[in-house]
Protein backbone atom coordinates (compact mmCIF):
# COMPACT_ATOMS: atom_id res chain seq x y z
CA UNK A 1 0.00 0.00 0.00
CA UNK A 2 2.44 2.45 0.81
CA UNK A 3 4.77 1.91 -2.49
CA UNK A 4 1.48 2.45 -4.39
CA UNK A 5 1.74 5.81 -2.50
CA UNK A 6 5.18 6.24 -2.67
CA UNK A 7 5.12 5.44 -6.79
CA UNK A 8 2.11 8.51 -7.17
CA UNK A 9 4.83 11.66 -8.96
CA UNK A 10 2.86 14.23 -6.09
CA UNK A 11 4.19 11.68 -3.51
CA UNK A 12 7.71 12.86 -4.81
CA UNK A 13 8.87 15.63 -2.92
CA UNK A 14 7.91 14.27 0.15
CA UNK A 15 10.81 11.29 -0.10
CA UNK A 16 12.90 13.62 0.48
CA UNK A 17 11.54 15.19 3.83
CA UNK A 18 9.68 14.28 7.02
CA UNK A 19 6.66 12.21 5.79
CA UNK A 20 3.91 15.36 5.55
CA UNK A 21 1.09 13.07 6.68
CA UNK A 22 -1.14 16.11 6.09
CA UNK A 23 -1.05 15.55 2.56
CA UNK A 24 -1.21 11.59 2.45
CA UNK A 25 -4.01 10.89 4.80
CA UNK A 26 -7.73 11.22 2.57
CA UNK A 27 -10.05 13.39 4.30
CA UNK A 28 -12.38 11.22 4.53
CA UNK A 29 -10.90 8.58 6.96
CA UNK A 30 -13.55 5.67 8.53
CA UNK A 31 -14.21 6.46 11.52
CA UNK A 32 -13.08 4.27 14.98
CA UNK A 33 -15.62 3.32 16.87
CA UNK A 34 -16.43 4.78 19.44
CA UNK A 35 -16.35 2.82 22.30
CA UNK A 36 -12.79 1.87 20.91
CA UNK A 37 -11.70 5.57 20.98
CA UNK A 38 -13.48 5.38 24.46
CA UNK A 39 -11.20 2.52 25.91
CA UNK A 40 -8.40 3.74 24.21
CA UNK A 41 -8.14 7.17 25.54
CA UNK A 42 -8.85 5.30 29.23
CA UNK A 43 -5.77 3.59 28.04
CA UNK A 44 -2.94 5.92 27.28
CA UNK A 45 -4.61 9.10 29.07
CA UNK A 46 -6.31 7.67 32.25
CA UNK A 47 -9.19 9.56 30.31
CA UNK A 48 -11.94 9.58 33.61
CA UNK A 49 -14.30 11.09 31.06
CA UNK A 50 -14.21 8.56 28.78
CA UNK A 51 -14.22 5.86 31.79
CA UNK A 52 -17.51 7.37 31.93
CA UNK A 53 -18.77 7.06 28.50
CA UNK A 54 -18.02 3.34 28.44
CA UNK A 55 -19.71 2.88 32.21
CA UNK A 56 -22.97 4.69 30.13
CA UNK A 57 -22.58 2.93 27.06
CA UNK A 58 -21.69 -0.60 28.33
CA UNK A 59 -22.33 -0.75 31.99
CA UNK A 60 -26.33 -1.21 31.17
CA UNK A 61 -25.88 -3.91 28.45
CA UNK A 62 -23.37 -5.78 30.81
CA UNK A 63 -26.51 -6.08 33.17
CA UNK A 64 -28.74 -6.97 30.41
CA UNK A 65 -26.30 -9.64 29.24
CA UNK A 66 -25.34 -11.24 32.80
CA UNK A 67 -28.74 -10.78 33.81
CA UNK A 68 -30.08 -12.87 30.57
CA UNK A 69 -28.37 -15.86 31.99
CA UNK A 70 -30.38 -16.23 35.34
CA UNK A 71 -28.04 -14.06 37.79
CA UNK A 72 -30.30 -11.90 39.93
CA UNK A 73 -30.27 -8.27 39.70
CA UNK A 74 -27.92 -7.38 42.49
CA UNK A 75 -25.11 -9.82 42.05
CA UNK A 76 -25.51 -9.08 38.45
CA UNK A 77 -24.81 -5.42 39.56
CA UNK A 78 -21.96 -6.27 41.08
CA UNK A 79 -20.44 -7.83 38.59
CA UNK A 80 -20.95 -4.92 36.37
CA UNK A 81 -18.79 -3.03 38.88
CA UNK A 82 -16.30 -5.91 39.02
CA UNK A 83 -15.97 -5.87 35.00
CA UNK A 84 -15.82 -1.88 34.52
CA UNK A 85 -13.08 -1.65 37.27
CA UNK A 86 -11.26 -4.54 35.24
CA UNK A 87 -11.31 -2.40 31.88
CA UNK A 88 -10.07 0.72 34.00
CA UNK A 89 -7.23 -1.56 35.52
CA UNK A 90 -6.52 -3.13 32.88
CA UNK A 91 -6.69 -1.14 30.31
CA UNK A 92 -3.15 -0.92 29.05
CA UNK A 93 -3.98 -4.66 27.80
CA UNK A 94 -6.23 -3.54 25.62
CA UNK A 95 -4.92 -3.64 21.93
CA UNK A 96 -7.46 -2.22 19.16
CA UNK A 97 -5.30 -4.48 16.74
CA UNK A 98 -6.04 -7.61 17.97
CA UNK A 99 -9.79 -7.57 19.24
CA UNK A 100 -12.19 -5.24 18.96
CA UNK A 101 -13.45 -3.07 22.69
CA UNK A 102 -16.78 -4.92 22.76
CA UNK A 103 -15.01 -8.63 22.11
CA UNK A 104 -12.43 -7.18 24.78
CA UNK A 105 -15.21 -6.24 27.49
CA UNK A 106 -17.20 -9.63 26.67
CA UNK A 107 -14.05 -11.70 27.90
CA UNK A 108 -13.82 -9.97 30.84
CA UNK A 109 -17.24 -10.08 31.65
CA UNK A 110 -17.57 -13.61 30.68
CA UNK A 111 -14.19 -14.91 32.88
CA UNK A 112 -15.90 -12.95 35.77
CA UNK A 113 -19.23 -14.32 35.59
CA UNK A 114 -17.73 -17.80 35.16
CA UNK A 115 -15.66 -17.56 38.00
CA UNK A 116 -17.90 -16.64 40.22
CA UNK A 117 -20.72 -19.57 39.11
CA UNK A 118 -17.79 -22.15 39.53
CA UNK A 119 -16.02 -20.51 42.55
CA UNK A 120 -12.94 -21.00 40.57
CA UNK A 121 -10.30 -19.81 38.61
CA UNK A 122 -11.06 -19.95 34.53
CA UNK A 123 -7.71 -20.71 32.98
CA UNK A 124 -6.61 -17.85 30.58
CA UNK A 125 -4.26 -17.89 28.04
CA UNK A 126 -0.81 -16.26 28.26
CA UNK A 127 -1.38 -12.80 27.17
CA UNK A 128 0.71 -12.34 24.02
CA UNK A 129 3.95 -9.84 24.95
CA UNK A 130 3.31 -6.69 23.25
CA UNK A 131 4.90 -6.38 20.05
CA UNK A 132 7.84 -4.44 19.32
CA UNK A 133 5.74 -2.39 16.61
CA UNK A 134 4.70 1.22 18.74
CA UNK A 135 3.27 2.62 16.00
CA UNK A 136 -0.72 2.00 15.73
CA UNK A 137 -1.61 0.67 12.34
CA UNK A 138 -4.90 2.69 11.88
CA UNK A 139 -6.24 0.45 8.94
CA UNK A 140 -5.77 -2.64 11.03
CA UNK A 141 -7.63 -1.21 13.79
CA UNK A 142 -10.55 -0.14 11.54
CA UNK A 143 -10.84 -3.58 9.87
CA UNK A 144 -11.88 -5.02 13.45
CA UNK A 145 -14.39 -2.43 14.47
CA UNK A 146 -15.37 -2.68 11.13
CA UNK A 147 -16.18 -6.41 11.55
CA UNK A 148 -17.50 -5.30 14.75
CA UNK A 149 -19.80 -3.52 13.33
CA UNK A 150 -20.37 -6.08 10.20
CA UNK A 151 -21.46 -9.30 13.09
CA UNK A 152 -23.82 -6.97 14.80
CA UNK A 153 -25.70 -6.43 11.09
CA UNK A 154 -25.41 -10.09 10.70
CA UNK A 155 -27.01 -11.26 14.13
CA UNK A 156 -29.66 -8.83 12.93
CA UNK A 157 -30.21 -11.03 9.76
CA UNK A 158 -30.36 -14.29 11.32
CA UNK A 159 -33.82 -16.32 12.04
CA UNK A 160 -34.75 -15.55 15.38
CA UNK A 161 -34.45 -19.84 15.88
CA UNK A 162 -31.23 -19.38 14.83
CA UNK A 163 -30.07 -15.78 17.14
CA UNK A 164 -31.78 -17.46 19.78
CA UNK A 165 -29.57 -20.76 19.84
CA UNK A 166 -26.62 -18.50 19.58
CA UNK A 167 -27.42 -16.45 22.57
CA UNK A 168 -28.03 -19.02 24.67
CA UNK A 169 -24.90 -20.53 23.28
CA UNK A 170 -22.87 -17.16 24.47
CA UNK A 171 -25.41 -16.17 27.39
CA UNK A 172 -26.36 -19.10 29.49
CA UNK A 173 -23.99 -21.04 31.72
CA UNK A 174 -25.65 -23.93 29.57
CA UNK A 175 -23.55 -26.64 27.28
CA UNK A 176 -24.94 -27.66 24.14
CA UNK A 177 -26.69 -30.71 26.27
CA UNK A 178 -28.25 -28.20 28.46
CA UNK A 179 -29.00 -26.25 26.03
CA UNK A 180 -31.49 -29.27 24.51
CA UNK A 181 -33.27 -30.03 28.01
CA UNK A 182 -34.11 -26.74 28.14
CA UNK A 183 -35.38 -26.16 24.72
CA UNK A 184 -36.86 -29.95 24.44
CA UNK A 185 -35.07 -30.03 21.22
CA UNK A 186 -32.39 -33.39 20.23
CA UNK A 187 -29.07 -32.42 20.37
CA UNK A 188 -28.45 -33.04 17.23
CA UNK A 189 -31.12 -30.33 16.29
CA UNK A 190 -29.37 -27.80 18.69
CA UNK A 191 -25.87 -28.56 17.33
CA UNK A 192 -26.93 -28.15 13.67
CA UNK A 193 -28.52 -25.05 14.60
CA UNK A 194 -25.81 -23.06 16.28
CA UNK A 195 -23.67 -24.22 13.47
CA UNK A 196 -25.80 -22.94 11.00
CA UNK A 197 -25.87 -19.58 12.58
CA UNK A 198 -22.20 -19.78 12.64
CA UNK A 199 -22.16 -20.33 9.18
CA UNK A 200 -24.58 -18.15 8.30
CA UNK A 201 -22.81 -15.34 10.32
CA UNK A 202 -19.74 -16.27 8.24
CA UNK A 203 -21.51 -15.88 5.14
CA UNK A 204 -22.63 -12.84 5.75
CA UNK A 205 -19.15 -11.54 7.09
CA UNK A 206 -17.22 -12.81 3.88
CA UNK A 207 -20.17 -10.95 1.75
CA UNK A 208 -19.08 -7.73 3.77
CA UNK A 209 -15.80 -8.24 3.38
CA UNK B 1 10.45 -26.98 16.75
CA UNK B 2 8.14 -28.43 14.10
CA UNK B 3 4.79 -26.52 13.62
CA UNK B 4 1.31 -27.18 15.39
CA UNK B 5 -0.46 -29.57 13.27
CA UNK B 6 -3.39 -30.74 15.86
CA UNK B 7 -5.78 -28.28 17.12
CA UNK B 8 -8.50 -27.46 19.31
CA UNK B 9 -12.01 -28.68 17.44
CA UNK B 10 -14.25 -26.04 16.31
CA UNK B 11 -16.99 -27.14 18.80
CA UNK B 12 -14.79 -27.24 21.94
CA UNK B 13 -13.41 -23.65 21.13
CA UNK B 14 -17.05 -22.16 20.76
CA UNK B 15 -17.66 -23.90 24.14
CA UNK B 16 -14.18 -21.98 26.21
CA UNK B 17 -15.20 -18.61 24.77
CA UNK B 18 -18.60 -19.23 26.21
CA UNK B 19 -17.05 -20.88 29.01
CA UNK B 20 -18.80 -24.00 29.23
CA UNK B 21 -16.17 -26.06 29.09
CA UNK B 22 -15.13 -28.17 32.16
CA UNK B 23 -12.06 -26.68 33.70
CA UNK B 24 -9.81 -29.31 33.35
CA UNK B 25 -10.24 -29.02 29.24
CA UNK B 26 -10.26 -25.34 29.64
CA UNK B 27 -7.08 -25.61 30.98
CA UNK B 28 -5.57 -27.43 28.32
CA UNK B 29 -7.34 -25.32 25.40
CA UNK B 30 -6.10 -21.98 27.51
CA UNK B 31 -2.58 -24.08 27.74
CA UNK B 32 -3.19 -25.02 24.04
CA UNK B 33 -4.08 -21.26 23.02
CA UNK B 34 -0.90 -20.11 24.81
CA UNK B 35 1.43 -21.62 21.74
CA UNK B 36 -0.75 -21.30 19.28
CA UNK B 37 -1.49 -18.27 17.55
CA UNK B 38 -3.79 -20.02 14.97
CA UNK B 39 -5.97 -21.43 17.70
CA UNK B 40 -5.61 -17.49 19.07
CA UNK B 41 -7.06 -16.22 16.47
CA UNK B 42 -9.95 -18.19 16.62
CA UNK B 43 -10.38 -17.71 19.79
CA UNK B 44 -10.74 -13.97 19.32
CA UNK B 45 -13.23 -14.13 16.35
CA UNK B 46 -15.90 -16.06 18.97
CA UNK B 47 -15.23 -13.10 21.42
CA UNK B 48 -16.12 -11.00 18.73
CA UNK B 49 -19.40 -12.36 18.01
CA UNK B 50 -19.62 -12.61 21.84
CA UNK B 51 -18.54 -8.65 21.88
CA UNK B 52 -21.65 -7.97 19.27
CA UNK B 53 -24.05 -10.59 21.44
CA UNK B 54 -23.14 -8.02 24.36
CA UNK B 55 -23.71 -5.21 21.83
CA UNK B 56 -26.99 -5.99 20.97
CA UNK B 57 -28.35 -7.27 24.28
CA UNK B 58 -31.25 -5.18 25.62
CA UNK B 59 -30.09 -2.61 28.55
CA UNK B 60 -31.22 -3.26 31.79
CA UNK B 61 -30.55 0.29 33.79
CA UNK B 62 -28.17 0.07 36.57
CA UNK B 63 -29.12 1.73 39.74
CA UNK B 64 -28.25 5.22 39.99
CA UNK B 65 -25.27 5.06 42.57
CA UNK B 66 -23.41 2.21 40.64
CA UNK B 67 -21.33 4.63 38.03
CA UNK B 68 -20.61 6.87 40.95
CA UNK B 69 -19.49 3.73 43.60
CA UNK B 70 -17.32 2.61 40.70
CA UNK B 71 -15.88 6.45 39.97
CA UNK B 72 -14.92 6.54 43.28
CA UNK B 73 -13.26 3.24 43.27
CA UNK B 74 -11.01 3.74 40.68
CA UNK B 75 -7.84 5.08 42.16
CA UNK B 76 -8.19 2.79 45.27
CA UNK B 77 -5.28 1.04 45.83
CA UNK B 78 -5.90 -2.53 44.61
CA UNK B 79 -4.19 -6.12 45.88
CA UNK B 80 -3.37 -7.45 42.23
CA UNK B 81 -4.07 -11.08 42.07
CA UNK B 82 -0.98 -13.17 41.44
CA UNK B 83 -0.08 -13.30 37.42
CA UNK B 84 2.03 -16.94 36.28
CA UNK B 85 3.87 -16.84 33.39
CA UNK B 86 4.77 -19.40 31.29
CA UNK B 87 8.35 -20.78 32.46
CA UNK B 88 9.77 -23.19 30.33
CA UNK B 89 8.16 -25.36 28.91
CA UNK B 90 4.80 -24.31 31.03
CA UNK B 91 2.33 -22.25 29.59
CA UNK B 92 0.65 -19.78 31.82
CA UNK B 93 -2.14 -21.69 32.89
CA UNK B 94 -0.26 -24.69 33.71
CA UNK B 95 2.30 -22.39 35.98
CA UNK B 96 -1.45 -21.22 37.61
CA UNK B 97 -2.23 -24.42 38.53
CA UNK B 98 1.03 -25.19 39.99
CA UNK B 99 1.23 -22.27 41.80
CA UNK B 100 4.40 -21.05 40.58
CA UNK B 101 5.98 -24.08 42.01
CA UNK B 102 7.90 -27.05 39.99
CA UNK B 103 5.51 -29.95 39.63
CA UNK B 104 5.93 -32.62 42.08
CA UNK B 105 6.37 -36.13 40.33
CA UNK B 106 5.15 -39.13 41.98
CA UNK B 107 6.48 -42.13 39.78
CA UNK B 108 4.39 -44.74 38.16
CA UNK B 109 7.03 -47.15 37.25
CA UNK B 110 9.15 -47.63 34.54
CA UNK B 111 10.07 -44.49 34.34
CA UNK B 112 6.31 -42.37 33.85
CA UNK B 113 4.87 -39.95 36.42
CA UNK B 114 3.14 -37.59 36.95
CA UNK B 115 1.68 -34.66 38.48
CA UNK B 116 -1.95 -34.01 39.63
CA UNK B 117 -3.16 -30.64 39.08
CA UNK B 118 -6.24 -30.89 39.88
CA UNK B 119 -8.95 -33.27 40.49
CA UNK B 120 -12.70 -32.68 41.22
CA UNK B 121 -16.13 -34.09 40.53
CA UNK B 122 -15.58 -32.69 37.11
CA UNK B 123 -12.45 -34.17 35.78
CA UNK B 124 -8.75 -34.51 36.63
CA UNK B 125 -5.58 -32.59 34.74
CA UNK B 126 -2.28 -33.57 35.44
CA UNK B 127 1.34 -33.39 33.90
CA UNK B 128 2.47 -36.97 32.70
CA UNK B 129 6.35 -37.44 32.08
CA UNK B 130 7.30 -40.17 29.81
CA UNK B 131 10.58 -40.99 29.35
CA UNK B 132 11.91 -41.62 25.38
CA UNK B 133 10.84 -44.52 23.48
CA UNK B 134 8.81 -45.33 26.78
CA UNK B 135 4.93 -46.56 26.13
CA UNK B 136 2.30 -44.50 27.89
CA UNK B 137 0.59 -47.67 29.34
CA UNK B 138 -2.14 -48.96 27.33
CA UNK B 139 -5.28 -47.42 28.85
CA UNK B 140 -8.97 -46.42 27.46
CA UNK B 141 -10.91 -43.78 28.90
CA UNK B 142 -14.68 -43.47 30.27
CA UNK B 143 -14.86 -40.07 28.73
CA UNK B 144 -12.69 -37.50 26.81
CA UNK B 145 -9.31 -37.13 26.98
CA UNK B 146 -7.41 -34.26 26.06
CA UNK B 147 -3.05 -34.60 25.82
CA UNK B 148 -1.41 -31.49 24.99
CA UNK B 149 2.26 -32.18 24.42
CA UNK B 150 5.19 -29.61 26.19
CA UNK B 151 7.87 -30.86 25.72
CA UNK B 152 9.13 -33.77 23.22
CA UNK B 153 6.34 -35.77 21.40
CA UNK B 154 5.01 -39.11 21.24
CA UNK B 155 3.44 -41.43 18.35
CA UNK B 156 0.23 -43.50 18.25
CA UNK B 157 -1.59 -45.04 16.46
CA UNK B 158 -3.43 -42.22 15.16
CA UNK B 159 -0.28 -40.27 14.62
CA UNK B 160 2.73 -38.10 16.07
CA UNK B 161 2.18 -35.03 17.85
CA UNK B 162 4.88 -32.99 19.12
CA UNK B 163 4.98 -29.47 21.04
CA UNK B 164 1.52 -27.94 21.20
CA UNK B 165 -0.52 -30.84 19.56
CA UNK B 166 -3.56 -31.94 21.24
CA UNK B 167 -4.66 -35.48 21.00
CA UNK B 168 -8.47 -35.82 21.74
CA UNK B 169 -9.34 -39.20 22.73
CA UNK B 170 -12.69 -40.45 23.04
CA UNK B 171 -14.53 -43.77 24.62
CA UNK B 172 -13.43 -45.66 21.51
CA UNK B 173 -9.38 -44.88 21.42
CA UNK B 174 -7.72 -47.68 22.45
CA UNK B 175 -3.80 -46.12 21.82
CA UNK B 176 -0.73 -46.60 22.90
CA UNK B 177 1.47 -43.76 23.08
CA UNK B 178 5.22 -43.82 23.11
CA UNK B 179 7.37 -41.14 23.26
CA UNK B 180 9.40 -40.78 20.66
CA UNK B 181 13.43 -40.49 20.58
CA UNK B 182 15.02 -37.61 22.26
CA UNK B 183 13.81 -35.65 25.06
CA UNK B 184 11.56 -37.17 27.54
CA UNK B 185 7.46 -36.39 26.48
CA UNK B 186 5.84 -33.83 28.77
CA UNK B 187 2.27 -33.54 28.28
CA UNK B 188 -0.24 -31.72 30.26
CA UNK B 189 -3.54 -34.45 30.14
CA UNK B 190 -7.44 -33.75 30.96
CA UNK B 191 -10.20 -36.06 31.30
CA UNK B 192 -13.45 -35.94 32.87
CA UNK B 193 -13.70 -39.47 34.20
CA UNK B 194 -10.05 -41.88 35.52
CA UNK B 195 -8.68 -43.41 32.92
CA UNK B 196 -8.93 -46.73 32.49
CA UNK B 197 -4.99 -48.67 32.09
CA UNK B 198 -5.29 -51.96 30.27
CA UNK B 199 -1.85 -53.22 31.81
CA UNK B 200 1.37 -51.99 33.49
CA UNK B 201 -1.11 -50.56 36.86
CA UNK B 202 -2.99 -53.66 37.57
CA UNK B 203 -6.63 -52.13 38.16
CA UNK B 204 -7.47 -52.55 41.88
CA UNK B 205 -3.81 -50.15 42.30
CA UNK B 206 -5.70 -47.23 40.47
CA UNK B 207 -7.35 -45.80 43.15
CA UNK B 208 -3.88 -45.60 44.64
CA UNK B 209 -2.53 -44.00 42.21
CA UNK B 210 -5.82 -41.79 41.58
CA UNK B 211 -5.48 -42.08 37.64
Amino acid sequence: MMETVLEHPLAGPAQTGPPQTGRAVPVQAPQMSQATVWLVAVRDQRDKDAFGDLFDYFAPRLKGFIMRSGTGAAQAEEIVQDVMLTVWRKAAMFDPHRAQASAWIYQIARNRQIDIIRKESRPIPDELAQGPEAEPDASQILAFDQEAEQLKTALDLLQPDQKEMIEKAYLGDLTHQEISVQTGLPLGTVKSRIRLGLNRLRRELKGLR
Amino acid sequence: MSAITHHIPEDMMAAYAAGTLPHPYAMVVAAHISLCSECRAALGAYHAVGGALLEKTANIAVTNSLKSNVMAMLEAPVQPKPVYDSQGIYPGPVMEALQGRSPRWKTLGMGVKQSILSETDSGSVRLLYIPAGQAVPDHSHNGLELTLVLQGSFSDETGRFGVGDVEIGDEDLEHTPIADAGDACICLAATDAPLRFNAFVPRLLQPFFRI
